[in-house]
């Protein structure tokens, strides 16, 4: 399939789900969804379209809890990037550790980090920081504060 | 049977790094393996929001010692796709030589330590001697051994001189057949074939399922490189050959590795010969809000950059995915129901199995002559055929492909 074929396809399939697609240049995508049709689109690009999962990656846009999917189909060079905005002060989304395992670490750490609970996850537990990191305190978020009053820090961080 | 944990790490001989693994072993066999990472955790996405664009190339330089062009590359890529800019051909090509010579010396550096773990010095010395070489070559062209400092949203920040180019393709061309004997030694050892042939073998599900990336997916059989999949530095302008091999063993993962070395010096060759006149840099003076997402193709895989901006001179977020991220929750999938003393093998380099040709000084008794390096190599390989002819090394498919390259 070409790419404008399996984007017309995407938008038929899924057309309640999608609130935006946004076509920015030859080889990116972005697609607006609805956070609780995640799963079933990401398997349907991962399985059908024999997409690669690349990362996923959240934002804290001071109004969501944003998270964007990337995935790269090769055979056309395009890189589709899945976009949930999720409810900032209670962000849950489905996990998609059932569509493809390549998903399991990046939940972890989007959980540590922007504190988003992925429903579904097998081991849903810290991944990179420390055990001394108190509870609650998500470093990413836009409104952290440092905690650690001992910590020495370079000149730029406050 | 009674199940045990055995612990490997945070620090142990045989990481460069500091993780944890958790072994459950049943007997000797591994049932199931837990990974924890976090001990180098930095926190450099987070300090890349207090930088300002340019001085975010530098920081993220400085994320990884052995691939420090690979996160600039594709963070690089990605400011310039927030604003649609295009990068002059020329400095396209020499960011294409500086990423293919770190590739050299970066599988150099892992081909000498996996010597080094498994006892084989011979093997470290011999390959750290060659990668100076290209350290070399790095360094008449960035002025860095390491940590190149080349790159800049929008281009390059150094030009490559013209009376430099003779005095680095004299030096590339030296260290091409020292490559080769080398590899030539890894291929006649029944050794090696003996402890990598079949060993940690990751199936091509595992690799798609996975995401795996780089030489762990293509020496699966999954035909995945983003030098070939997207169009970007100068790597669609020649002519080089993405290598894939079918079995995931470790033994294919060494040799994907190998062959990869050639073709780098392949591309580097032809962007020397090849370099285009022009500009290198062009000036981007502010970069419009927006997102954009940047990707290459490093030592062990895809790094993977996304970054948002506001509009002000600092990121407002940037993301960081390095290929070892997708790679390392393999062993899951590779690990399981080997013996524990293959576990630390797959476990230690990833595929850190490498050996090469003993190193002897004989004397000749009747003129006391000492053998000269070359009569040595010799000597040892015909001393390994010997070993072959007696534990009979068949050939392969895998093997044939080698003998072609070499």
């Amino acid at each position: 399939m070409k790419r404008a074929e399996i984007l017309q396809d995407l938008t038929a399939r899924f057309k309640q789900d999608i609130i935006e697609v946004y076509d920015k240049s030859s080889n990116r995508v972005y697609v607006d969804i609805q956070p609780e049709a995640l799963v079933p689109f990401a398997r349907y690009i991962f399985k059908e379209l024999r997409a690669r999962f690349n990362t996923a990656s959240a934002i804290d846009n001071r109004m969501h809890m944003e998270i964007l999917y990337h995935f790269t189909i090769e055979e056309i060079d395009l890189l589709l990037s899945l976009r949930a905005k999720l409810n900032r002060k209670k962000p849950v989304i489905d996990s998609l550790t059932s569509v493809c395992q390549a998903a399991n670490w990046i939940e972890r750490e989007m959980y540590e980090l922007f504190g988003i609970r992925f429903k579904g996850h097998p081991e849903l537990k810290r991944l990179l920081l420390s055990d001394k990191w108190p509870k609650g305190v998500y470093p990413l978020r836009s409104d952290y504060k440092e905690w650690d009053k001992t910590a020495v820090r370079d000149r730029g961080v406050k | 049977m009674k199940k045990t944990i055995i612990p490997i790490g945070p620090y142990h001989p045989l990481q460069e790094e500091p993780e944890f693994f958790a072994l459950t072993v049943e007997g000797e066999t591994v049932v199931d393996i837990d990974a924890q990472i976090g001990y180098n955790h930095r926190g450099i996405e987070k300090l890349s929001e207090l930088k300002t664009f340019d001085q975010s190339t530098f920081v993220i330089e400085r994320i990884c010692g052995i691939c420090s062009t690979s996160h600039p590359f594709a963070y690089t890529q990605a400011v310039e796709d927030i604003g649609g800019f295009t990068v002059p051909k020329r400095a396209q090509y020499i960011r294409t030589i500086i990423a293919e010579g770190e590739r050299l010396h970066s599988h150099l550096l892992w081909l000498g330590l996996a010597g080094h773990f498994l006892g084989y010095n011979t093997v470290y010395m011999w390959v750290w001697k060659l990668r100076e070489e290209v350290l070399d070559v790095m360094e008449i062209i960035s002025g860095n051994r390491n940590n190149y400092a080349m790159f800049k949203p929008g281009g390059v920040r150094r030009d490559i001189k013209q009376e430099d180019i003779p005095v680095v393709m004299k030096k590339i061309d030296k260290i091409t057949p020292t490559l080769k004997m080398l590899f030539k030694a890894v291929r006649d050892d029944p050794v090696l074939h003996a402890r990598t042939k079949g060993i940690g073998v990751l199936s091509k599900e595992a690799a798609i399922d996975f995401s795996a990336l780089g030489p762990t997916s293509r020496a699966s059989g999954v035909a995945r490189d983003v030098r070939k999949d997207t169009v970007y530095g100068a790597y669609h302008e020649m002519d080089w050959e993405m290598i894939v091999t079918e079995n995931g063993d470790v033994y294919d993962k060494v040799v994907v590795r190998i062959l990869e070395m050639l073709e780098s010096i392949k591309i580097l060759k032809y962007c020397f010969g090849h370099l285009p006149d022009g500009e290198i840099d062009i000036h981007i003076k502010d970069i419009p809000p927006g997102e954009g997402i940047g990707t290459h193709e490093a030592p062990r895989g895809e790094t993977f950059h996304y970054v948002r901006s506001d509009g002000s001179n600092r990121p407002v977020r940037h993301k960081v995915r390095a290929p070892t991220f997708m790679n390392l929750p393999t062993y899951k999938a590779t690990v399981k129901g080997e013996s524990i003393a293959d576990a630390s093998i797959i476990l230690a380099a990833i595929d850190p199995c490498y050996c090469c040709t003993e190193r002897m000084a004989i004397i000749d008794p009747k003129g006391r002559r000492l053998f000269n390096g070359t009569e040595l190599v010799r000597l040892s390989q015909k001393k390994t055929d010997k070993i072959k002819q007696k534990l009979g090394v068949e050939e392969s498919p895998i093997e044939k492909l080698l003998q072609g390259k070499l």
